[in-house]
């Protein structure tokens, strides 16, 4: 089995994903919510580095899932905390990694019932392809081809660093 | 349980997945623990805008009740409806005489409707059992049972809503003395409370009763036996007081509820004994001034609310995690 030896360094990408997203998102307006469990972590650090004054929020999307039917329950499932009023809000949904698009479509399920927001946008760290849905990031600086098989996964250290990994299915 | 072939509990698929939910004995730790788990996030969904998620989209949940129940009948019915299900509630009164045979032909003709989930209460022991049991045999086991509460053998939801309050308000299961107090003869509530302190590794659960009120061989359980409600109070970190049953009383098993309370009833004076911090329970529906005192159940130390509340919580894990299985 080839293995990728070049993976992205999420470090770098956190901070060029800030730096795009900066010139875009009003500080004092726009509220991030983050996808368990990456997605709050790269949340996390695109709050500090933009300085937005609305906590972030963090969703798990376990409830919302299309492959309930067939794969059940996750077990792990974490509650989803939505501290700001989602009506009328300007929502950037965060995740590490985009790949079919169905982890995005169940987030702005859930998100719904929560309000209306005046806007979405999504950010990731990186674009791996393979999309089921017809749902693009509106901030990702980043792209790379992977086959199915392989899962790309955003892992944090004990102290704190942000690192890729690659598995096997 | 012939018909269940070789699988060791009855309750778990050939995955070791929930199947149904009959009983709290028997089911591992860990599975109790993920049952806990799973309902904390259950708990936020309460508080959105849209107090729904759709995991049960499209399915369809009989509550068969063929005992009166309107507390749990109506918790189980808002859980699987902020699960998306489709609720039938069926209030089913029974004869005394042919109860093994009503449930099942209820069950064949609601099964014939393509029902997806039982949640059942029966007046006699063994009866959401025999129905899974049923659908076993008749391969139709893709229908998921769930014992609301059998005679006197099992509540195993009470019993998990329980153990989620006290993780809730004392985190650790592991450094607890827990009192259950009462009429445990007569509650199936007692036994579910029971099973899952001790596989739950709660080292000391006391239980506290007249001793006509007690089943014999309870001590068989892993519990201390008190008779005396003060020195089985004395340090406790919980209470668990338990409803007197007196529709299920024959024959002259107390004196009157006067001197029941004078005995048992949890005033705030037997409370003092108890840990400062001890939290009180109770299943619902009380008997203020038999059991226990006004100033006890409304008083700060009373959690009985919040385990309905968190109820809820508890009976949406359980029905989305065997919705899944």
């Amino acid at each position: 089995m080839p293995v990728a030896t070049h993976l992205p360094d999420a470090e770098a990408l956190c901070a060029a994903l800030a730096d795009a997203m900066r010139p875009h998102v009003d500080p004092a307006r726009a509220a991030l919510v983050g996808i368990h469990t990456g997605g709050v972590w790269v949340a996390a650090r695109l709050h500090a580095a933009l300085g937005l004054k609305i906590p972030p929020g963090s969703i798990d999307v376990s409830f919302y899932r299309d492959d309930f039917s067939q794969r059940g329950l996750h077990a792990n499932a974490k509650t989803s905390q939505i501290p700001f009023d989602v009506e009328g809000a300007h929502i950037v949904i965060v995740d590490d990694v985009l790949h079919t698009g169905r982890t995005i479509r169940a987030a702005m399920n859930e998100l719904f019932d929560y309000g209306r927001p005046a806007r979405i946008d999504l950010a990731v760290l990186t674009d791996r392809g393979g999309r089921e849905l017809p749902i693009a990031p509106t901030f990702s600086p980043h792209s790379l081809s992977l086959p199915a098989a392989q899962i790309l996964a955003l892992e944090r250290a004990d102290d704190g660093r942000l690192s890729f990994r690659l598995i096997e299915k | 349980m012939s018909a269940f072939g070789k699988q060791p509990n009855p309750q778990l698929n050939s995955h070791g997945e929930l199947q149904h939910l009959l009983t709290i004995e028997g089911l591992p730790r860990e599975m109790l623990l993920r049952i806990l788990d799973t309902a904390a996030p259950f708990s936020e969904v309460a508080e959105r805008e849209v107090k729904k998620v759709p995991l049960l989209r499209g399915k369809s949940v009989f509550n068969l009740f063929f005992e009166n129940s309107t507390r749990t009948r109506t918790t189980f019915e808002i859980a699987a409806k902020r699960l998306s299900a489709d609720v039938i509630n069926l209030n089913i009164s029974t004869s005394s005489a042919n109860k093994g045979e009503t449930l099942l032909d209820t069950a064949d003709n609601l099964a014939a409707m393509q029902a997806d989930m039982f949640v059942v209460r029966h007046a006699s022991s063994g009866a959401p059992h025999l129905l899974a049991q049923h659908l076993a045999a008749t391969g139709r086991d893709h229908i998921h049972v769930v014992n609301a509460g059998d005679g006197r053998h099992a509540h195993p939801t009470q019993g998990l809503l329980d153990m989620y309050t006290i993780r809730h308000y004392k985190t650790d299961f592991s450094q607890l003395t827990v009192a259950i107090v009462g009429d445990v003869l007569h509650s199936r509530v007692a036994r579910s409370q029971i099973h899952a302190l001790t596989t739950l590794g709660v080292p000391e659960v006391r239980v506290i009763a007249p001793k006509t009120l007690l089943p014999t061989g309870i001590e068989r359980l892993g519990v201390r036996v008190f008779n005396d409600m003060r020195e089985g109070l004395r340090g406790v970190d919980v209470v668990m007081m338990l409803r007197l049953q007196n529709e299920r009383m024959q024959g002259a098993l107390l004196p009157s509820t006067q001197e029941y309370f004078k005995s048992y009833g949890l005033t705030p004076e037997k409370l003092s004994l108890a840990k400062p911090d001890a939290i009180v329970m109770h299943p619902g529906p009380m008997n203020r001034g038999v059991e226990i005192d006004s100033a006890v159940a409304d008083g700060g130390q009373a959690v009985i609310l919040p385990q309905v509340t968190f109820g809820i919580a508890v009976r949406m894990a359980v029905m989305a995690m065997l919705a899944g299985n």
